[in-house]
């Protein structure tokens, strides 16, 4: 099949996993009543069954995976290593900071996700500074360590706020929301983290050659025509962007955005143009599947950090036992 | 299209590696960088590529500095062909060769179907057109060289740079991509062409002109029949060296004593 074949399959695959999604749950409707009520035909239960509990869902789900996915295809490309994730420049701990601050300082919702998204961003902006201080080392793995022991940093700025944090009200909060869920997620929580995201895979989309060459590394890259320096940048920015967006939505879920992309590239090669594409359709139906487990198999909901850590982990020992050379 | 450098210095920052280097390349020319390990030669490579900043002098393709060119300017005039290497991700040989078309493509572009043809015949042109569809990460240190090549061909740029291109390969392969770089920058092609080696033997098969380096600074310039003495080919080296000729009348370079473990067989 051609790399624009599989991505079809992929779509085709993604519409049938999210309409399968919207028929589990509790309450029962058949694919029948679940058309209906996506037009606006059905009885008011199962309409708002539809409409406000499990689309949202679905959709936040969809938009979740597709999004680390995506960031996760970037970083690698961009920093020449396939162990490299979302949570790599310390823009899940960042982000887990300021979630943790917010509900800390008992802010509403919305300043919470806000507050996500500019301590993620907050901590990749630190990580460039204080990488580009350090001189005449080499700079990817300069920018690597240097995203660790930020991490490293904001996790223990996170764990003395949970100390402090009042623990019959707001430690619950701050553990689910570390641990990931998209259980209370509402339109209101997913409508304004869509133009956000959508504005970060822009330049991905755009300069997905681009992101090729860097993958040379600097010099050749530069050699070849690109300035390197300047073209990293804006790519970093807009991971970061896509990655905080919807970390200030669904929590910290971890692993999505570290084994998808070697899933699609082993299924349409590390050609950008068809691994972004291919990243964000499969990380879109692998966090709607284990979302949809996670709000089925047991009576509680089980966080979906837990599930993806569960399932990536063994996956990504598979991948590295499997030695496939050049990491396929 | 000629580079020029005058009394150029270069290094890293504040650390000289070298200075007063002169050199010029243009059109039709094969210029052998010779110089022991680590007296610079990479480094020079990379200024001359505006990859490094220089330290002093002056550096310019034709009569504009390098220092002000965007590097897609520099990249439509000249090519880098580094040391093979295996990149982290398994690309087709086909896209590892139209990389080089980046500088010809506008920023946000992909290559096109006449980008692709210009890659498919710079394959071509080096005899591995069959590597099209493989893995470049799988292919043999000889191949990789060669597809470096010929990405710096599909470059189309009519200088190009070539950091110690025989390296890491075997004596056949030495010899073929040997004889591919002499064809690129014969009579008429309008193509300039910069190595380094190791080999001063290979300076004379090409019959090229001939930088001798040590130390950071020139100490030999011109016709490599005539550069390659033996007193310099020794002052280069600090090993005694002679050149002799053979029956059919090539010269080869060869230690001027027998070493001891010659003797004992």
């Amino acid at each position: 099949m051609t790399r624009f074949g599989l991505n079809g399959a992929l779509s085709v695959g993604l519409v049938a996993l999210a309409f399968g999604a919207l028929l589990v749950g509790p309450f029962g409707l058949t694919p029948g009543q679940t058309v209906a009520a996506l037009l606006g035909q059905a009885g008011d239960q199962a309409q708002i069954v539809v409409w406000n509990i499990r689309l949202p869902r679905v959709a936040g789900a969809c938009l979740v995976g597709a999004a680390l996915a995506s960031a996760g295809a970037s970083y690698q490309a961009l920093f020449r290593n396939p162990l490299v994730s979302p949570d790599i420049l310390g823009v899940s701990a960042g982000a887990g900071l300021g979630a943790v601050a917010g509900i800390f300082l008992s802010l509403p919702v919305a300043l919470i996700q806000l507050s996500a998204f500019v301590g993620g961003l907050a901590a990749v902006a630190l990580v460039m500074a204080v990488a580009s201080a350090v001189r005449g080392a080499d700079r990817v793995l300069t920018l690597v360590l240097t995203g660790v022991v930020i991490g490293a940093l904001a996790g223990a700025a996170t764990s003395l706020l949970k100390v402090l944090a009042d623990p019959y009200d707001q430690l619950p909060a701050i553990t689910f929301w570390l641990l990931g869920s998209l259980a209370s997620v509402t339109s209101a929580d997913i409508l304004p983290a869509l133009p956000a995201v959508a504005l970060g895979l822009v330049p991905l989309v755009l300069l997905r050659w681009r992101i090729n060459v860097l993958s040379m590394g600097d010099e050749e890259a530069r050699a070849l025509g690109i300035e390197a320096g300047r073209t990293r940048l804006l790519v970093i920015a807009a991971a970061t962007l896509v990655t905080a967006s919807v970390t200030a939505v669904a929590g910290v879920v971890g692993w999505v955005g570290l084994v998808i992309p070697h899933i699609a590239r082993m299924l349409v090669g590390p050609g950008f143009g068809h691994l972004l594409p291919a990243s964000a359709l499969i990380g879109a139906g692998y966090l709607l599947l284990v979302d949809t487990a996670a709000r089925t198999i047991a009576e509680i909901e089980v966080p979906l950090g837990i599930l993806t850590a569960v399932i990536g982990a063994p996956v990504f020992v598979w991948l590295l036992a499997s030695g496939r050379r050049g990491w396929t | 299209m000629r580079l020029a450098a005058t009394d150029l210095a270069i290094g890293y920052g504040r650390e000289r590696i070298g200075a007063d280097l002169s050199l010029a390349l243009g059109p039709d020319e094969i210029v052998c960088l010779l110089g022991p390990n680590g007296c610079g030669k990479t480094t020079l490579f990379k200024t001359l590529l505006g990859l490094l900043p220089r330290l002093d002098g002056a550096l310019a393709l034709d009569d504009t500095d390098i220092a002000r060119m965007s590097r897609q300017d520099i990249a439509r005039a000249i090519a880098y062909v580094p040391q093979a290497h295996a990149p982290p991700f398994p690309f087709e040989v086909l896209e590892v060769v139209l990389m080089g078309r980046t500088a010809r493509i506008g920023t946000f572009a992909q290559p096109s179907a006449r980008d692709r043809t210009i890659a498919t015949e710079a394959l071509a042109a080096l005899g591995i057109a069959d590597l099209a569809g493989r893995d470049y990460a799988r292919l043999s240190g000889g191949q990789r060289q060669l597809v470096l090549i010929a990405r710096a061909l599909a470059q189309e740029a009519p200088l190009i740079v070539m950091d110690e291109p025989t390296a890491s390969l075997d004596f056949g392969n030495r010899l073929s991509v040997l004889d591919r770089i002499a064809s690129l920058a014969r009579a008429g092609s309008g193509r300039g062409v910069i190595l380094s080696t190791h080999d001063p033997d290979q300076a004379l098969a090409l019959q090229a002109r001939v930088l001798a380096m040590s130390a950071g600074r020139m100490i030999a310039e011109g016709p490599a029949a005539d550069v390659l003495t033996p007193a310099r080919l020794s002052e280069i080296y600090g090993v005694p060296l002679t050149v002799e000729r053979t029956a059919s009348g090539r010269r080869v370079c060869l230690p001027a004593v027998q070493s001891s473990a010659a003797t004992m067989t």
